[in-house]
């Protein structure tokens, strides 16, 4: 594997509350490497977004982070003083957010925000600035680009503002997007335009891309890698293809029972029994072991971490090839 | 019992007791309470005992002045009255006017607003045109006017017999609407819940639907308003008698001390107006910081 | 934007109206005109002379459409206390209150503004917290106290600033200004800052807390997202966004400015339009409190409508023609 763009490691974003602090992420760890996509699902509050959020440096307050690093192409960005980060975000790392109809500024034309953007991040004047920014409008597919180019955001449908949203985290060619939730927000009949927007765009420019979602769809048909997060730990990493079809750690095996398949019929959908826990109630061991049909003594003790499973690597027990297997039951 | 150590464990009660702000008005709140309510036993003098009143105490500066008394703490007006003691008197009326001023205020939207979400349609409209239009004219201007009304309308002698009640309702009907508005919104989401449809449906009367489901639900938010609401009521008593329109002279508030005391600024005579004021902002600050606290509490997002 | 405007002047017909009606009924139903006017003693021809004058035969209809009729002409008849025009009272006291009012106005947002932005951008530091002290004790504390002690510091004790009146004017045509004169200037000092200074900390706090709200939207995040710059980000896409909703509540305290006078002018012995109408008050002086809600309903209804004006200004989605 090359050197990464993107290094996470062990990172942990705690939540102080008044009940006591809560860990939102407990060492999370993920690679993102040039011109990747890595897909990145789990249930809602199993701590997507944040890990996005905190790659921007826009954890909401009082989130912090509390341990671990973050690393763009070596050089720590988790510990920079804001001005510095400010310079990244936009201009190294772009950002997708889910509801097209409030991330954009209802005062300000899509121009405006578009060229905003490139002349905060590039040495370029505001005739350039406007000159490029119908180049990304035409470029997103909005029709008649240097007229709307003056237009407001209520002037456009869903669709068009999540592509202008799409031009505005791009415009300053960053290395890499964090897309967090894109199509979620839109019409059904849209979202598929939308992600293959974002991927012929990204492939275009080489842009990695992290895609946060809940939809395994997208993630099948666009990611290169995927992680599957679960109660704010990664449970598996590896390649999409492997993930989807032979899942190692039982959760994402789960996960993937659960999606109906296109090309044949079942009669009964696989189900996860209960629910992912709480923040303030994660249960010693592994954080699924309550859940997990293939649960043993060591699972309801000892966190296991991230170790090589059959063609991914998973956060589980039944693949440490160090310690003898004990199986409660099978 | 039961209900007292639920209170004390309530997440209200925490908040309160983080709150140094809350727990400071609410001392000085109950000081003044007490001071106002239980006046004819705790105040030093009767300030309106006229045979105790001596011409010849007159103007006596506070007892921290080279000229002051330790027998008025913190002097005397022009009549020879103790300042202190025509406080806490003074205290009273403010206080009886703001809370009954409230409590109208608070009776008559609530009705209004309950009437107007369960009626729905013209009924509503009406309602809701009314008390947007009232919104936007200062209260203070409401009140004047109602009380002018009064004036021409009642013969001397009556209105100044009643001259309190009519300040009370000229407050309480300056301030209904926003009573109205928060209940009314409410009334209007529980109306189409299925409980209240099914409720309906099996013979419940409207009246009772209303009181027992949709009026629950704002007791937090009317808690809150009614909070401010006392500040405001009672500056705006305070206002009235400062004009000269409020209660009559022969029932003083603390508003009428301040008038008063405003004839003697010139002649540097300043307790007579500095130490009536500084009583009214002392309950008017702590009843708002109190309404302020609350809000914040009862407000989940906030916290 | 005609079809916008229009409608909203639509609606205003109707307050009015609402108004007037209030007015006549005070009018027509309260207190005795005649009584009033012709004092106690006249003839049963005298009086009927004056019925008749003042059209009080008239069915209530007929009366109430000639009341708005005259109205509409500025006229109110004879003020029961001082036996002039209502509309000359007005006139001659309109240009004391209506430059007090705008001095405490700019006063009001020249200084709440910046304040309001300031704690609303940082709300941790120790200056907001000092400036929400601050505006908490103006709220609380009644307009009229804030009058007596900053006559008290101001006038009694240092006697920088008069503590009444006017000072000297200068009239030019029927308008007499403060405004020209050194001694004018003074005497509005304390005034316009007991009237300020409720709307200040009202200003304050309503652009905090809405630039509170708009820093926690989706596009001002969005706006981090993209590394745009502070400065940008504050004074542009929240300042903007929070300049929507407060320009409707401004406009509406600006308004009630003109009617909170009363209290100031009758600290200040201001020879305005607010003591005019304290003093019929307190003598049941209905045409001059008829005249003066009439009056001060239509400076509201105009205040609305130029604020309906500027919110079109500032909001595109109003421009391009989808209501609100």
């Amino acid at each position: 594997m090359t050197e990464p763009l993107l290094q996470v490691r062990d990172l942990v974003v705690e939540f102080p509350t008044r009940r006591g602090t809560l860990r939102a992420l407990d060492k999370v760890s993920l690679d993102i490497a040039p011109g990747e996509v890595l897909g990145v699902v789990g249930e809602s509050g199993a701590g997507k977004s944040m890990t996005g959020a905190a790659i921007i440096g826009l954890l909401e307050p009082p989130g912090r982070i509390a341990g671990g690093s973050i690393s763009l192409r070596g050089q720590r960005i988790d510990n920079l003083p804001a001005r510095e980060m400010r310079k990244i975000r936009g201009k190294r790392i772009g950002a997708i957010f889910q509801d097209p109809l409030t991330t954009l500024n209802p005062l300000y034309t899509v121009g405006r925000q578009l060229a905003e953007t490139m002349q905060t991040h590039l040495a370029i004047d505001a005739a350039e600035a406007r000159r490029r920014a119908v180049g990304w409008l035409e470029a997103v597919g909005i029709p008649a680009a240097a007229e709307r180019v003056d237009a407001y955001p209520h002037q456009f449908s869903g669709g068009m503002r999540q592509r202008v949203v799409i031009a505005l985290a791009l415009c300053a060619e960053p290395e890499m997007v964090v897309a967090d939730e894109p199509t979620t927000a839109l019409d059904v009949s849209i979202q598929a335009q939308v992600i293959a927007l974002l991927k012929r765009l990204t492939r275009e420019k080489g842009t990695s891309v992290m895609l946060i979602t809940h939809d395994m769809g997208v993630i099948a048909e666009t990611a290169d890698r995927v992680a599957v997060m679960y109660a704010g730990r990664v449970a598996e990493i590896g390649p999409v293809r492997s993930v989807v079809k032979a899942a190692a750690h039982p959760y994402s095996a789960g996960l993937m029972a659960s999606i109906p398949p296109l090309s044949h019929k079942v009669d009964v959908l696989a189900q996860i029994d209960g629910a992912m826990p709480r923040l303030n109630a994660i249960p010693q061991g592994c954080a699924y072991n309550p859940r997990c049909p293939h649960v043993f003594d060591r699972c309801r003790v000892e966190r296991p971490e991230l170790i090589p499973a059959t063609e991914t690597r998973a956060a589980c027990w039944l693949f440490d090839s160090t310690a003898p297997r004990e199986r409660a039951h099978v | 019992m039961g209900a007292v150590s639920r209170f004390l464990e309530s997440d209200l009660f925490w908040s309160f007791r983080r709150t140094p702000t809350a727990v400071l008005s609410a001392i000085v709140a109950f000081v003044i309470v007490v001071g106002a309510v239980f006046a004819p036993w705790l105040a030093p003098y009767n300030p309106f005992d006229l045979a105790s009143l001596d011409l010849m105490d007159a103007f006596n500066p506070p007892a921290f002045m080279p000229e002051g008394t330790a027998a008025h703490l913190i002097g005397t007006d022009d009549q020879g009255r103790d300042v202190l003691s025509a406080i806490m008197y003074g205290a009273r009326v403010s206080l009886l006017v703001g809370v009954s001023a409230t409590a109208f205020a608070l009776i008559l939207g609530v009705l209004v607003g309950l009437l107007a979400g369960y009626a729905g349609g013209a009924v509503d409209a009406v309602l809701m045109r009314i008390a947007d239009v009232q919104l936007t004219f200062p209260n203070i201007l409401i009140a004047l006017l109602v009380d002018g009304v009064a004036r021409a309308v009642l013969p001397r002698e009556v209105h100044d017999e009643i001259a309190i009640y009519v300040v009370i309702v000229a407050i309480g009907i300056s301030d209904w609407p926003r009573f109205a508005r928060t209940v009314r919104g409410s009334a209007l989401v529980e109306r189409n819940k299925e409980y209240v449809l099914a409720a309906r449906v099996i013979g419940i009367s409207p009246a009772r639907i209303m009181l027992t489901h949709v009026l629950p639900n704002v007791l937090g938010p009317l808690l809150v308003l009614a909070t401010l609401n006392l500040g405001l009521a009672i500056v705006s008593e305070a206002t009235l008698s400062f004009l000269g329109v409020g209660v009559p002279p022969t029932q003083p508030s603390l508003g009428t001390l301040i008038r008063i005391g405003n004839d003697f600024l010139f002649s540097g005579e300043w307790w007579i107006t500095v130490f009536p004021g500084v009583a009214l902002v002392a309950m008017v600050l702590s009843v708002n910081l109190l309404g302020d606290w609350l809000r914040d509490a009862l407000n989940p997002r906030l916290r | 934007m005609p079809a916008f405007i229009l409608s909203r002047i639509l609606q205003a017909i109707p307050v009015m109206l609402a108004v007037a009606l209030i007015a006549f009924a005070l009018f027509a139903f309260v207190g005795d005109p005649i009584a009033t006017m012709l004092g106690q003693e006249f003839t049963p021809a005298q009086r009927d002379a004056l019925v008749a004058a003042l059209g009080l035969d008239q069915p209530v209809p007929v009366q109430f459409l000639r009341f708005v009729g005259r109205a509409l002409h500025g006229e109110f008849g004879l003020s029961y206390r001082l036996s002039r025009p209502v509309s000359d009272l007005i006139l001659e006291r309109a240009p004391a209150t209506l430059e007090l009012a705008l001095c405490a106005s700019v006063l009001a947002l020249a200084i709440g503004m910046p304040m309001g932005v300031y704690t609303g951008l940082y709300p941790r530091s120790p200056l907001s917290r000092f400036f929400l002290t601050f505006s908490l004790v103006g709220v609380s504390l009644p307009t009229f106290l804030i009058g007596s002690l900053l006559i008290l510091v101001f006038a009694v004790w240092l006697g920088w600033l008069p503590s009444f009146g006017r000072g000297d004017t200068v009239q030019l045509g029927w308008w007499s200004t403060g405004f020209l004169t050194a001694s004018g200037w003074k005497a509005l000092v304390l005034p316009s800052i007991t009237l300020g200074l409720f709307q200040l900390t009202l200003i304050m706090r309503l652009v905090r807390s809405e630039m509170m709200e708009v820093l926690r939207s989706d596009y001002v995040k969005f706006a981090r997202a993209r590394g745009i710059r502070d400065r940008a980000i504050n004074f542009g896409h929240a300042l903007r966004n929070t300049l929507v909703p407060v320009i409707t509540i401004v406009g509406l305290q600006l308004g009630s400015i003109i009617a909170f006078s009363i209290v100031t002018e009758t600290v200040f012995q201001w020879p305005g339009m607010g003591l005019l109408f304290i003093q019929s008050v307190s003598s049941a002086d209905i045409p001059v409190m008829a005249a003066y809600l009439l009056l001060i309903s239509a400076v509201f209804v105009t205040i609305n409508l130029v604020v309906d004006l500027l919110y079109y200004a500032v909001d595109p989605r109003l421009r391009a023609g989808r209501g609100h």
